[in-house]
């Protein structure tokens, strides 16, 4: 999918695509502030390459609203994902017609859920940082919040899309997620 | 900060589903369902029970040193690492009052991998501490109040390098054991990027449901400790232990001094009774000075035995250690420790001798002076460690602890 158009609709992609996003651009938007709020977002430290935010969506309406995509200055390519059981493994891959929050309820981001993926971080993420994000909804408003950077565990593993052969933990995959260390 | 009750029920389910989520995010092999977000009332039905009841953290001063002394305490001293400057302190500041405020108030961490154990806070406070390395990383030097600066030596210490220094401070206490195990846990996770723990002292007192608060504590030695005490709410106490002149930043502070003596009881087991009294110029039984008879009775240093000498001696610990201007006087918020026994059956017990003063060398040197000087009691203590820190004031709530010195 493409992330960042603000207004725009977005089509869902197959699941395996990598997504390619801008950053946000200064075009005008109604902001959907009211609408949907995001409460204790937090993003992965890194040094580079892969990362990903957390935190919960809070619905404020009484209808139901989907986050269709999110960019922010650190990572060209954010993917919203998903963690699903596929043949018995969890795998993470793109959420399909984005991620829906019920009329007047909250959605979870968290690490083996929902959460938003940054595919490749240019500059690194680090703890204490507040990094800007912003959302796209479906009706083409966004939502824009800031998440602090928090050194979590996890993370040395191979992520590859649409891949799931398991195998060893140390091998080093074409994507890397290397978050484990981090500088003050 | 309170935040709305379903955010709040939402945020532990999703932290719950961090721990086990954690493993099936990156690791395919690891066949571990995400959690339902979903989840019972936060605290279980535990809003009753003691380990609910919280300390407020934001303030005009920070928790944890007017505050009642919970049952438990840890100190931890640490060293910036060398890369970390004034922009890098600012990060960690916030990160760790973030962690503190809602640790505190019985709210899981941002990212907190176990949010169970924060929902009974039991009066946990973590307060923060700079020591001069400090304020020479974040460039502001000049303005270390001499306050902050290590205690010069004295001719009684036997310091030890892993119980002496540090850049920051972290004094975290709660009434419960397994809470404090958690937020010490989880607030050192976002300090180490930035921070080597230097030394880690733990400690302890009888607890609200052993004895009444409010009543004196005793030491490892039997002994009341800190009978002559200012009492927190009593404009007394507000003079000796909050900053109120001096660096702009520190107002509403104060200066931590942390020693740790240890306990020499095999031979203070070879005492007798009547010279452990002496050495101290109390009863052990009800701490009463030995010119009196209940333990708030002031002690009559004048008074003389059937000998013609005073019944307190010129070298007994409660003289040497006499204040007789309240401002002057300074603030004890002791843990005793016990860190286990040598093979022979030694124990390794002493006291963290936690004082609170608005100015270290005005009140706290002229009493350790007098007491290196010539005290009866030295022969069975020894000053082991010895940590100065500058104590900032408390924070807004949308504030954070150090923003009055680093922005």
């Amino acid at each position: 999918m493409v992330l960042g158009g603000c207004g725009s609709q977005s089509a869902p992609e197959p699941a395996t695509a990598p997504g390619v996003a801008a950053p946000a651009t200064a075009t005008p938007s109604a902001t959907a502030a009211a609408a949907l709020t995001v409460t204790d977002p937090w993003v992965k430290t890194a040094k580079k390459g892969m990362s990903a935010a957390f935190g919960t969506l809070v619905n404020n309406t009484d209808a139901e609203v989907t986050v269709v995509s999110g960019v922010s200055p650190i990572s060209p390519v954010i993917e919203l994902h998903e963690v699903v059981d596929s043949e018995g493994k969890m795998i993470m891959r793109p959420k399909e017609g984005g991620i829906v929050i019920p009329p007047g309820g909250t959605h979870q981001l968290q690490p083996g859920g929902d959460h938003i993926m940054l595919m490749g971080v240019t500059e690194a993420v680090k703890p204490g940082a507040q990094i800007p994000f912003t959302l796209t909804l479906k009706d083409g408003r966004t939502v824009e919040f800031t998440a602090v950077g928090k050194d979590f565990a996890g993370g040395k593993e191979d992520y590859r899309p649409g891949m799931h052969k398991g195998g060893d933990k140390a091998e080093k995959g074409d994507k890397h997620m290397d978050m484990s260390e981090s500088h003050g | 900060m309170r935040e709305p009750r379903l955010s709040r029920r939402g945020l532990l389910a999703g932290g719950a589903a961090t721990a086990v989520g954690a493993l099936a995010a990156c690791a395919p092999d690891q066949a571990v369902p995400p959690v339902a977000p979903q989840a019972a009332p936060a605290s279980g039905g535990l809003e009753g029970s003691a380990g609910a009841a919280t300390e407020p953290f934001d303030g005009v001063h920070q928790a944890g040193i007017a505050t009642a002394p919970q049952t438990y305490g840890v100190f931890v001293g640490l060293d910036l690492r060398p890369e970390v400057d004034r922009e890098a302190l600012v990060r960690m500041m916030r990160l760790l009052t973030d962690d503190a405020r809602r640790l505190t108030q019985g709210r899981p961490a941002l990212a907190d991998t176990e949010p169970e154990l924060a929902v009974l806070p039991a009066r946990l406070t973590v307060t923060f501490g700079f020591g001069p390395g400090f304020l020479t990383a974040a460039g502001l030097a000049d303005r270390s109040p001499e306050a902050a600066a290590p205690l010069p030596a004295f001719a009684i210490d036997k310091l030890r390098k892993e119980w002496s220094g540090g850049d920051l401070l972290l004094q975290i206490c709660a009434d419960d054991a397994l809470t404090l195990a958690h937020a010490l846990r989880m607030i050192v996770k976002d300090a180490r990027s930035f921070a080597k723990v230097r030394w880690t002292q733990r400690g302890f007192r009888r607890g609200a449901y052993t004895q009444p608060a409010g009543m004196t504590q005793r030491n490892v030695m039997g002994q009341l400790d800190g009978t002559v005490n200012p009492v927190p709410g009593t404009p007394e106490f507000e003079r000796a232990v909050w900053v109120s002149d001096g660096p702009q930043w520190l107002r509403g502070g104060t200066t931590l001094v942390l020693r740790r003596i240890r306990a020499e009881m095999e031979t203070w087991d070879a005492v007798d009774r009547i010279g452990k009294e002496f050495t101290v110029g109390r009863r052990l039984d009800n701490g009463a000075p030995l010119t009196g008879r209940d333990e708030h009775d002031d002690a009559d240093f004048e008074k003389l035995n059937a000998i013609g000498f005073p019944v307190i001696s010129e070298q007994a610990h409660i003289r040497r250690a006499h204040v007789t201007d309240p401002n002057l006087r300074i603030f004890r918020r002791v843990y005793n420790y016990d860190e286990g026994l040598t093979p022979e059956g030694h124990a390794d017990s002493g006291l963290l001798f936690a004082s609170y003063q608005a100015d270290v060398s005005r009140q706290f040197l002229p009493i350790q002076r007098r007491l290196a000087e010539a005290d009866l009691l030295n022969e069975w203590t020894t000053p082991i460690g010895s940590a100065v820190f500058a104590i900032p004031p408390g924070c807004s709530p949308g504030g954070w602890i150090g923003d009055s010195l680093l922005t």
